[in-house]
């Protein structure tokens, strides 16, 4: 939690009382939840709920490499998938963990791995080896400050990019941004059934303080998850082209001991799985790759929009600073100023449309991150002009406050 | 006796033909690498389709693609990681490595320590040629002393490796050297490899003609394979007399046998046991 810390010489009665630091639940609203949330209520940190929801989406495989703040993901995989029969290793580091989940999901069975800045950068190559085979596999990165070693213990929003592009060449990929404890559960389970449906690699992004949050969540019933599972293959054998366009742009895919005999390369593949060069097909394989995403931008989309019907100010902002945001709004409206939030919870690829659509109204977009400036390049690129979209930003470790976003939102409101 | 044993083996079964011509050069050893496994697997009678074959990135990781299996080229240094995962999720697989020495001892040096340490069931054929062929002929981790290389143009100077000594002693369920000269030594070796159960680790001394030793001016691939007989001492004459004779650095046939638990069966083991435990705390 990343509450400011107390000067220890004071006591409680000594400081200057800012309810947003010292009462949880007004520092970081938390998003509305269900009405029937009474049942199977358990209360978790935010790590936790991940292994939990990935066990119930049907991961059978772990391998990671210890790194804080994501460990615990780690540790409760180990707990809970040798009950169910499935296998959790530790790995000797963050390379071999990403190789051994392709290789275990390439076997045919649901696999996630977790991990933090260092460690992602390390699974970067192999990442973009799923994401060139479509080889469905979730991936964790609980961020913490960085660059580098950075500060391990503290929160940061910092690889909002590297999450999309930190693998080399044009490549698909999903990112989800959850922003509290129940919302990992359901995302966790969606990143699964979003791998395994359109064959692509995602990766769970959210910061050390939703990493770390315990809160309440809502175990559901199986049936209420709606498990997705990949296109195994038909075909017979003769006919089976692994790569092959679908009417989703999705191939179906084939199983070792299934009898196809594929062959898996992450060199450049035609349609039937093998090396090619040809221009033309290279051509047609790669812009199929790449359109999987833009095709099923519908399903793949996620966002949350608060108060943003008649919004002057538009606030964009996602993880824990959503929560923050959302208080400002909150706060904002009962100063009478007219604001609004836009949540992506799909990060990559970002809602472009329902956002463009919002901002369009709006005139003035404030974008609070705890980074140098990441996801406000998305969101100037998508608004006209760019120049109506603020920056807001902080890269100390520690999290921005409702005060501090409501007291921008005053200045842009007064600055007409 | 099996039907594939009562007839003689015929590598085209086992090729996937329609990608010949392949990419190997003249003389390379690795197609006789390929050759001496796919007997294995004939003599074997291994079911295609459970075959897995998992191969890294350079001249060796290509030869995978050739066989009629279920073939992953994953990425350099890596197949050792991959076939981990793959052979954890699917013990019912026969999963066989192929990597070169540059892919298995320099970029993939710490997962092959790690795999010989977890002893999970599956074998590594590593095709040590001493250079990295595929990208053109720079130095590898086995390139021996004074020997030229593109970024050697004064000759090696970096001490090489005895890669099953280290195998050995990281803890391989079997560990194993042959060269690609004794084409049925090398057979029986894969077999007694893939046989084991637990990691096996076969080293097989292949050789780069067209590069590696055209800078060397090592002779053609005749020279070059008859030269692997003068430098290795099989084990038939190891702990000999005729030792002193023969003071070569490489000893072939199988090195080691660590008998140690496999991985996989050990941990259902161990979760066995402990769901027990759990269970009878109730
Ligand atoms: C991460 C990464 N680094 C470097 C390369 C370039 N590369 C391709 S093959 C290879 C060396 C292969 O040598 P070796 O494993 O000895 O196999 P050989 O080609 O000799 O059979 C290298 C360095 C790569 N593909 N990926």
């Amino acid at each position: 939690m990343c509450i400011k810390k107390r000067p220890l010489s004071h006591s409680i009665g000594e400081l200057d009382y800012d309810p947003t630091h010292l009462n949880l639940e007004v520092y970081f609203l938390p998003p509305a939840i269900s009405a029937d949330f009474n049942r199977n209520r358990l209360s978790v940190q935010g790590n936790h709920a991940c292994a939990l929801a990935a066990v119930a989406a049907g991961c059978r495989f772990y391998a990671g490499y210890p790194i804080t703040p994501s460990s615990e993901v780690a540790e409760k995989m180990s707990e809970e998938l040798p009950k169910v029969g499935g296998i959790f290793v530790q790995m000797e580091d963050e390379i071999a963990s990403m190789g051994a989940v392709v290789g275990a999901s390439m076997g045919g069975v649901k696999a996630l791995t977790a991990t933090s800045g260092p460690g992602f950068s390390l699974k970067q190559e192999n990442l973009g080896y799923a994401s060139m085979t479509e080889t469905p596999c979730v991936i964790v990165n609980v961020m913490r400050g960085g660059p580098s070693t950075g500060m391990p213990t503290r929160p940061s929003q910092a690889d909002v990019m590297q999450a999309r592009w930190g693998s080399h060449g044009d490549h698909p990929i999903i990112v989800l941004t959850p922003a509290s404890v129940d919302e990992i559960y359901m995302e966790t389970v969606r990143a699964f059934n979003l791998s395994e449906l359109l064959r692509v690699p995602v990766v769970l992004l959210y910061d050390e303080v939703i990493g770390h949050l315990i809160e309440t969540i809502e175990i559901r019933e199986p049936a209420e998850l709606k498990l997705l599972e990949r296109k195994w293959t038909r075909a017979p054998p003769e006919e089976y082209l692994p790569f092959a366009a679908t009417d989703d742009g999705v191939p179906e895919m084939a199983r070792p001991g299934d009898g196809y005999r594929t062959h898996t390369t992450g060199l450049t593949h035609g349609e039937n799985g093998f090396p090619t060069q040809d221009p033309e097909e290279v051509d047609r394989v790669m812009r199929r790759l790449l359109s999987k995403l833009d095709r099923n931008r519908t399903i793949v989309e996620s966002f949350e929009l608060l108060e943003c019907g008649d919004a002057d100010i538009v606030i964009v902002a996602y993880g824990i600073t959503s929560r923050a945001a959302r208080r400002a709004v909150k706060l904002g409206r009962e100063h009478g100023i007219k604001v609004g939030l836009f949540r992506p919870i799909t990060l990559w690829p970002f809602p472009q449309q329902p956002f463009a659509e919002v901002a369009a109204l709006a005139r003035k977009v404030l974008v609070p991150e705890m980074n140098a400036g990441q996801l406000c390049l998305e969101i100037e690129r998508l608004c006209s002009p760019p120049s109506k979209v603020s920056r807001m930003n902080r890269i100390d470790g520690e999290a921005i406050t409702p005060i501090e976003i409501l007291e921008r939102v005053k200045a842009l409101e007064s600055n007409d | 006796m099996t039907e594939a044993s009562m007839h003689t083996f015929e590598i085209r079964d086992y090729l996937r033909q329609e990608l010949m011509p392949h990419f190997m050069c003249p003389g390379c050893g690795h197609g006789i690498a390929l050759r001496a496994l796919l007997w294995a697997i004939y003599e074997l009678d291994i079911d295609k389709d459970r075959l897995a074959i998992v191969s890294g990135i350079g001249c060796s990781g290509r030869v995978g693609a050739y066989i009629d299996a279920n073939t992953m080229h994953v990425t350099h240094g890596r197949p050792l990681a991959y076939a981990t995962g793959l052979k954890l999720a699917r013990p019912d697989l026969e999963v066989i490595v192929i990597t070169g020495d540059g892919d298995c001892l320099a970029i993939g040096g710490n997962h092959l320590i790690h795999a010989c340490r977890r002893n999970l069931n599956f074998t590594c054929l590593m095709l040590n040629n001493e250079v990295y062929g595929m990208t053109g002929g720079q130095v590898s981790p086995t390139t021996t002393v004074d020997r030229f290389t593109t970024t050697t143009p004064l000759g090696n100077h970096e001490p090489g490796f005895d890669s099953c000594k280290l195998a050995a002693a990281a803890g391989a369920g079997l560990v194993g050297r042959e060269i690609t000269l004794q084409v049925p030594a090398l057979k029986n070796l894969i077999k007694e490899g893939i046989n084991h159960p637990g990691f096996a680790f076969l080293e097989i001394i292949s050789d780069c003609t067209e590069i590696y030793g055209r800078k060397n001016q090592l002779g053609e691939s005749p020279e070059m394979m008859l030269s692997q007989k003068a430098s290795t001492r099989s084990d038939v004459y190891r702990n000999t007399v005729d030792q002193p004779f023969r003071p070569n650095a490489f000893e072939t046939g199988v090195l080691a046998r660590n008998d140690r638990a496999e991985y996989a069966d050990n941990y259902r083991k161990h979760v066995e046991k402990t769901m027990d435990v759990l269970k009878s705390g109730d």
